[in-house]
């Protein structure tokens, strides 16, 4: 009788240090959409840089300043849609789980996740200005990877495991330049479906 | 058996005096009203757990402006935190 007492009050200790500490409606969802939309841009990116070319002849990416247009937009529209599918979704679980969305872990979740995103993107946009382009894809990966990594601690689990892969795949990356685009197609696309579907069966 | 329980803290059976324990322990501060919506108790039933504890030295309050409204949070004490590491050892023993 006793012991059943305990082991309830342990669980309600793991559960309140979980839900005051770590932002766990994140939703295996969004991480799936988030990858189907990169796999897509990643398919237009290839349609844009490989244009007009025979298939089976020798064939190089051809980056001049439209293209980087073009990759720019495809990429923000990317973000874009995978931003808003990911509000959604997540929404939807915390009002299931009955969290808060907006609360103290939110914003720290948020804030780890930002730093070295955005010191990643402001070098990545150097590099693109400088002229750069291969180093482009490895770095948006490690950067990326450096983030989750970074803001893990206040949310799934999971969410470090991804980011390390996401390290080891832009380290990888680095070493064979020209071919960022099927980097960046596992990272941001299979990586994303991958996680996104262990931790929807996992949590729901 | 009789060594186990002595390590059991009274402070701790009561479950939102645990909870308020759990929380403080792995935030470094939490005001009122967070740690009223997190256990879901009432105003009251909280305030007189908090007090408990903090007579115990186990937490202790903390007064700050924020958006120069007064905002009253709760930090866990050094000594509070052993404490409860004692109890959740005291728990796991019990149950082995």
């Amino acid at each position: 009788m006793t012991k059943e007492k305990y082991l309830e009050d342990l669980k309600d200790i793991k559960d309140i240090m979980n839900r005051s500490s770590r932002f766990i409606s994140l939703s295996g969802l969004s991480g799936v959409f988030a990858g189907t939309f990169a796999l897509a841009g990643a398919y237009l990116a290839y349609q844009t840089v490989y244009y007009q070319q025979a298939y089976v002849d020798y064939r190089r990416a051809i980056i001049d300043s439209e293209s980087v247009l073009q990759l720019i937009g495809i990429a923000t529209g990317v973000i874009i849609l995978s931003f808003l599918f990911g509000i959604y979704f997540t929404t939807k679980k915390a009002k299931k789980k009955n969290q808060k969305l907006w609360d103290r872990s939110t914003k720290l979740l948020l804030s780890n996740f930002a730093i070295p995103l955005i010191t990643g993107g402001v070098l990545c946009l150097m590099l693109l200005i400088k002229g750069y382009i291969g180093f482009v894809a490895p770095f948006t990966l490690i950067f990326y990877g450096l983030a989750l990594v970074n803001a893990s601690k206040y949310t799934l689990s999971q969410i470090k495991s991804l980011g390390i892969m996401e390290i080891i795949l832009g380290l990888v990356a680095t070493h064979y330049i020209g071919y960022g685009l099927i980097f960046w197609a596992i990272g941001f696309g299979v990586l994303h479906i991958i996680y996104g579907l262990l931790i929807q069966k996992q949590d729901g | 058996m009789k060594e186990i329980l002595k390590d059991l803290n009274k402070a701790f059976e009561n479950k939102t005096r645990l909870g308020i324990m759990s929380a403080l322990v792995v935030n470094d501060r939490m005001d009122f009203n967070s740690l009223k919506n997190l256990l879901g108790v009432t105003d009251g039933n909280l305030a007189s757990h908090l007090k408990s504890l903090e007579k115990s030295e186990y937490i202790r309050m903390k007064k700050e402006f924020l958006d120069r409204k007064p905002n009253t949070s709760y930090v866990a004490t050094t000594s509070g935190i052993e404490a409860f590491k004692k109890h959740i050892q005291a728990i796991e023993n019990l149950l082995k």
